[in-house]
């Protein structure tokens, strides 16, 4: 296990590299069928409930993002980028969540 | 054959989004009365601190790239609906993904992330309601499900492929069934929807949904117990390469 550190690095590019071609590339073929809650509160008419001008509008990044498409973009790419977006930024914030609160013992040479 | 409701939906959705939505489980604003979102944000972040707590504590740097990479996953994961017979669709939640490869207390964290950028960046669920849909679409997955998973698995042998794989498929199909049902109960708590009319919708869709989750689950974990079972959060005492043939 001499290379341990670098094997535990490595194996994170076929991962992220995994979960972008997810986003970029299967998100156009996603259902656009109600999903479950969605179809529910459809069928049982409270659908209307749900607040129209909701909180998350009033953020700056509605106006980057409507919803999972990046805005002032084609339409076929609109939601594609939206997801290479997410996934970095969803990658960047949970590693870095991780960093600060992960006390570690960074001279160890074997990590267990 | 479009009735006067369906129309009203479409309108509803065409007027204001222009494109069809992903809430999936994934409560708006407005569906969750004050006190059960209050409840269910108190539930949250107690878990949420008790997680970093332990994180902190009992985890090592080497788990920090796996946060990233898993939350990632997930993230994208959640975009791709799949269809359900019905005209339904569903899509990941992955909390006992999160669990099995990170344990409880780091899965929670990454479950957590991927909800706030989806609600804050996305407007896919509800700002007000972010704590209910942490605790449903995540910590139900990343606690129940994670401990009906290694419960299971030990039982039934611990480290092998069989055992993996079984208690795998049974923690994620659980955890998706027990997440609508708690859905259901919030939202009759709520006054929205009468509880049986709540529950046997949400159960009736989610029974299906939950074999999706329990399918993309098990390719994932089973991936990694592949290549690299020793990024597992439970990693098999002896690292078998060789499993194929069970």
């Amino acid at each position: 296990m001499s290379s341990s550190r670098s094997n535990n690095r490595t194996w994170m590019i076929p991962g992220l590299g995994i979960a972008l071609l997810v986003a970029i590339f299967l998100s156009p073929f996603a259902s656009s069928n109600p999903d479950g809650l969605d179809r529910v509160s459809q069928d049982h008419k409270f659908v209307n409930k749900a607040l129209k001008d909701t909180p998350a509008k009033k953020l700056p990044f509605y106006h980057l993002f409507n919803e999972y498409t990046l805005r002032g973009t084609p339409k076929p790419l609109a939601t594609p980028l939206a997801g290479l977006a997410g996934t970095l930024v969803t990658f960047g914030l949970a590693w870095g969540v991780g960093k600060l609160v992960v006390r570690g013992q960074q001279s160890l040479p074997k990590d267990g | 054959m479009i009735t006067g409701q369906m129309l009203d939906t479409i309108l509803f959705y065409g007027s204001h989004l222009d494109i069809p939505t992903h809430l999936a489980m994934h409560i708006p604003d407005g569906f969750l009365s004050l006190p059960v979102s209050l409840v269910t944000w108190v539930i949250a972040i107690s878990l949420i601190a008790f997680s970093l707590n332990r994180v902190n504590a009992g985890y090592q740097e080497r788990t920090v790239p796996l946060m990233g990479v898993c939350a990632a996953f997930i993230f994208a994961a959640q975009m791709i609906n799949f269809p359900i017979p019905g005209g339904t669709s569903g899509h990941l939640l992955g909390g006992t993904l999160a669990g099995v490869l990170l344990g409880p207390w780091a899965g929670s964290l990454v479950m957590a992330v991927v909800f706030i950028v989806q609600a804050v960046l996305f407007q896919d669920g509800g700002l007000t309601v972010l704590g209910a849909n942490i605790v449903n679409m995540g910590l139900i997955g990343t606690f129940m499900g994670y401990y009906l998973y290694r419960t299971l698995r030990y039982s039934l042998g611990g480290d092998t492929w069989r055992a993996m794989s079984v208690s795998t498929v049974i923690a994620a199909w659980t955890s998706v069934f027990v997440a609508s049902v708690v859905c259901a109960l919030q939202l009759a708590l709520s006054g929205t929807v009468p509880l049986p009319v709540a529950l046997t919708a949400m159960a009736g869709w989610h029974v299906l949904i939950a074999i999706g989750e329990a399918f993309i689950t098990l390719i994932a974990v089973g991936y990694i117990w592949r290549t690299r079972p020793d990024l597992l959060f439970d990693p098999p005492q002896r690292v078998l390469f060789s499993k194929d043939s069970e």
